[in-house]
């Protein structure tokens, strides 16, 4: 239906809404107050850990709730910068192919630093 | 009427912006700002996951002015957004849409975004004395 109310050239070039914005919009909404908690939680700990030696670091990311949480403020995190930074690039640059490489460089820089922080967290929680 | 005299909208280098958008773009600037962070906080998680050499490689730059001042920027940014944000949900909700109400909420955001910054800071340096 949606593509039928569309003029030929409109459905040759494939622009307008894809009936996503929604369900983007909500995401964005949702990971935003997920980090609510979990950012004052991570500030607090921080302070906490202000100064601490190696062991001691450790010893905290590997246990149990911190490592948890450390999962999930990472993944929620990088999630909600992958889409906070596209709506910026959007937003700002109009170059269609530097548009197109920031994008492609934005989502996988989030998915590497969001792996990579997991990798780390679960590595130090179970023991190397 | 001659292009020339036309009448110009405000441009952005010859127009003070009001504190409102100045506002409104420092939450994109301090989330731009954040991303870049979260390199820092990798960085550590990966070195502590490496072993002790690498974690003290990490501890000799956060120790330094460098590293200080870059947490502090961390840190002022971090509270400016999650301030602004929770400002940006009750938008999204449909609250504070008058004018009044948004400078209103412009100097509880900027008074809390302090507050919460100076009392980091005040217990961060505690804890580090007591360490």
């Amino acid at each position: 239906m949606a593509e039928k109310m569309r003029s030929p050239l409109g459905q040759a070039y494939g622009l307008g809404s894809a009936r996503e914005g929604a369900k983007e919009w909500w995401l964005m909404r949702l990971s935003s107050l997920a980090l609510i908690p979990l950012t004052l939680w991570f500030v607090i700990s921080v302070v906490g850990n202000v100064g601490a030696d190696y062991e001691t670091f450790a010893a905290w990311v590997g246990s149990p709730v911190p490592a948890i949480l450390l999962v999930i403020l990472i993944a929620v995190t990088f999630h909600h910068a992958a889409h906070g930074l596209q709506v910026v690039i959007e937003d700002y640059v109009h170059v269609e192919w530097q548009k197109l490489t920031l994008l492609i460089a934005v989502k996988f820089g989030c998915v590497l630093l969001a792996v990579a922080g997991i990798f780390a967290v679960a590595r130090i929680a179970f023991g190397s | 009427m001659p292009i020339a005299n036309r009448p110009l909208s405000p441009h952005l280098q010859v127009y003070r912006l009001p504190l409102t958008a100045l506002m409104s773009i420092s939450h994109r600037g301090t989330g731009i700002a954040l991303s870049a962070g979260t390199l820092y906080l990798v960085w550590q998680l990966l070195a502590a996951a490496s072993g002790p050499d690498a974690y003290e490689i990490f501890q000799r730059f956060a120790g330094s002015w460098l590293g200080i001042l870059v947490l502090f920027g961390w840190s002022v940014s971090l509270f400016y957004h999650l301030v602004n944000g929770i400002r940006h949900l009750v938008w999204d909700a449909g609250y504070a849409f008058t004018i009044e109400a948004t400078t209103k909420a412009n100097r509880l955001v900027l008074i809390v975004t302090v507050a919460l910054t100076v009392v980091a800071w005040v217990a961060g340096i505690a804890s580090w004395e007591g360490q």
